[in-house]
């Protein structure tokens, strides 16, 4: 294809500047002294000291990363099971019903999902919590774990399977010493997914978590409501660096995950 | 026989989830959607959809995801296009995804100082003379912000259709005469509407069900079917007409999957990896 032209350059200098300018714009207010959004006074470091002395906000990360944590780790397993069973299946129509149901819960507006398992869990008796909002993100992060796992499961070759057994592999063997080690890049890919999915959440754990228990994103926006305060934007300038690093190591992994695969393709 | 056996094992943690997460909860929507707040059986609330205060706001909710994906798709389809000619396009796609990764509530916090009283585009206002306005809790800074959110989300299944498109058809559209309009017009555009409709599928259900954003940024102004079903739920408790807008809601986006469905995989799914 044609090189870009100015114009077109333009165009993308102007994208990525309205993309990044609401980011850039919190962080660099997070180093205002004076404590609005508007008039910049003097660089300070207070409202990084004031996220790391607000124990309540602390405890709130650190909810947030462990309820990402295992929910993902639950999720990928689940995932990686249900991508295993689609992949047995051989009847077709019971095939892609189960595909259609996977995607019913990615394409379900954050709301449905968060009111109608809001209705589940009272139905059944879960107290809303820590125990809620994590069974909430395990629910919604195991279809996309089955998405990015499928597509590994069906470009394997059968011969694979048929020459380890043929060498005298166990069922167990197959599975951890043929399948997860070639589609690990998916299992990788899935997990890192239902990490963010499970950080960016909002709608869903607002929806079901209790009076006791809040997640980061919930705590913003009760933040927010209440108005300005600095303390959003130090912290959102931390977030900022987490996740360009989260992104520079996740990419960094997967180049060095895809290199062996295909090295055994050719 | 040990074969058969393992294999159910893999089904049965995720035919529970299934049962669990994904059908329990719709059919326990549609039950609830048959209660009033007494908890006394009526279809009371399917007869209060159809009053003219929820059709009106059924109306408008789709009328501002209309604008909101229209406007993402204007910028979205030329940014993929350019980008997919840039020399380091992956590097460039990532840079753009990267915003997509920041805590959506962190960047709709930033339009409330913004889009302020004493926020720089005021600021700017105010220097070339047209003098400070009301930005936030407005129809425009509700769709600029939605829009802002969602753009990288349409960028990405436009980018992989157009980068998987064949640059020789382009070439042999030019050979044969085509001029470059017609050639976006008959050959690009068509080649890449599994990417467009996929885009479109990703904004537009979500812009039904926008909350958050209605109320930081629209102060209330605007209320989506996603509002309401939060207003429902969390402020008036009435879980009956709750769960009565949610099954529109539902069926709106069965309707919505249907024409934007495709055969082949689109790019959807391969979402935020690529």
């Amino acid at each position: 294809m044609a090189k870009p032209s100015n114009v077109q350059k333009i165009f993308l200098t102007l994208v990525f500047i309205i993309l990044y300018a609401p980011i850039f714009f919190l962080i660099f207010y997070s180093f205002n002294s004076n404590g609005t959004m508007s008039s910049f006074d003097s660089f300070t470091l207070e409202h990084y000291a004031a996220v790391f002395e607000d124990t309540r906000l602390i405890m709130i990360v650190f909810n947030t990363v462990i309820v990402a944590l295992l929910s993902a780790l639950i999720s990928t397993v689940i995932g990686v099971l249900g991508g295993l069973a689609i992949v047995y299946l051989k009847n077709r129509k019971l095939r892609s019903t189960l595909l259609s149901l996977n995607n019913v819960l990615i394409v379900s507006p954050d709301v449905i999902i968060g009111a109608s398992f809001l209705i589940l869990f009272t139905a059944v008796g879960v107290r809303l919590g820590f125990a809620s909002v994590l069974i909430s993100h395990i629910a919604f992060s195991v279809p996309i774990v089955v998405l990015m796992v499928l597509p590994k499961l069906l470009e394997m070759s059968d011969s694979l399977i048929d020459a380890a057994r043929d060498l005298g592999a166990s069922g167990k063997d197959v599975l951890t010493r043929v399948i997860i080690p070639y589609i690990k890049p998916g299992i990788f890919a899935g997990f890192f997914l239902a990490l963010t999915y499970s950080l960016d959440d909002f709608a869903v754990t607002f929806f079901v978590t209790g009076n006791g228990f809040s997640t980061l994103s919930v705590e913003i926006y009760s933040m927010a409501r209440a108005g300005i305060t600095l303390t959003i934007n130090a912290l959102s300038g931390l977030i900022f660096i987490v996740t360009v690093g989260l992104v520079i190591v996740y990419y960094a992994l997967n180049s060095r995950n895809r290199t062996p695969v295909t090295g055994v393709k050719k | 026989m040990q074969n058969k056996s393992t294999r159910a094992l893999y089904l049965i943690p995720y035919s529970a989830w299934i049962i669990l997460f994904v059908i329990a909860p719709i059919a326990l929507v549609v039950y609830y959607s048959l209660f009033d707040i007494h908890g006394d059986f009526t279809f009371a609330n399917y007869r209060a959809f159809f009053s003219s205060v929820y059709l009106e706001l059924t109306l408008s909710s789709f009328w501002y995801a209309f604008l909101i994906t229209l406007f993402s798709l204007l910028i979205a389809y030329p940014t993929a296009y350019f980008l997919t000619k840039t020399k380091h396009k992956q590097l460039w796609l990532l840079l753009i995804i990267i915003p997509s990764w920041i805590n959506l509530l962190l960047k709709t916090y930033a339009f409330i100082g913004i889009f302020g009283q004493y926020g720089p585009i005021n600021a700017f206002f105010t220097a070339i003379g047209i003098g400070s306005t009301q930005l936030l809790f407005t129809d425009f800074s509700f769709i600029f912000v939605s829009v802002y959110i969602f753009i990288p989300f349409m960028i990405l299944p436009i980018f992989n259709a157009i980068d998987r498109l064949n640059p020789a058809l382009i070439d042999a559209s030019r050979d044969l005469g085509a001029s470059p309009w017609t050639t976006f017009r008959r050959v690009i555009l068509p080649l890449t509407m599994n990417g467009v409709k996929s885009g479109i599928q990703v904004t537009f259900i979500p812009a039904l069900s926008l909350f958050m954003i209605t109320r930081l940024i629209a102060g209330n102004k605007v209320i989506t079917l996603g509002t309401a079903i939060e207003q429902q739920f969390l402020v008036t408790q009435n879980w009956g007409m709750g769960s009565t807008i949610a099954v529109f809601l539902i069926l709106f986006m069965f309707v919505i999957m249907l024409f934007t469905g495709q055969k082949e995989k689109g790019g959807a799914s391969d979402g935020k990896t690529k």
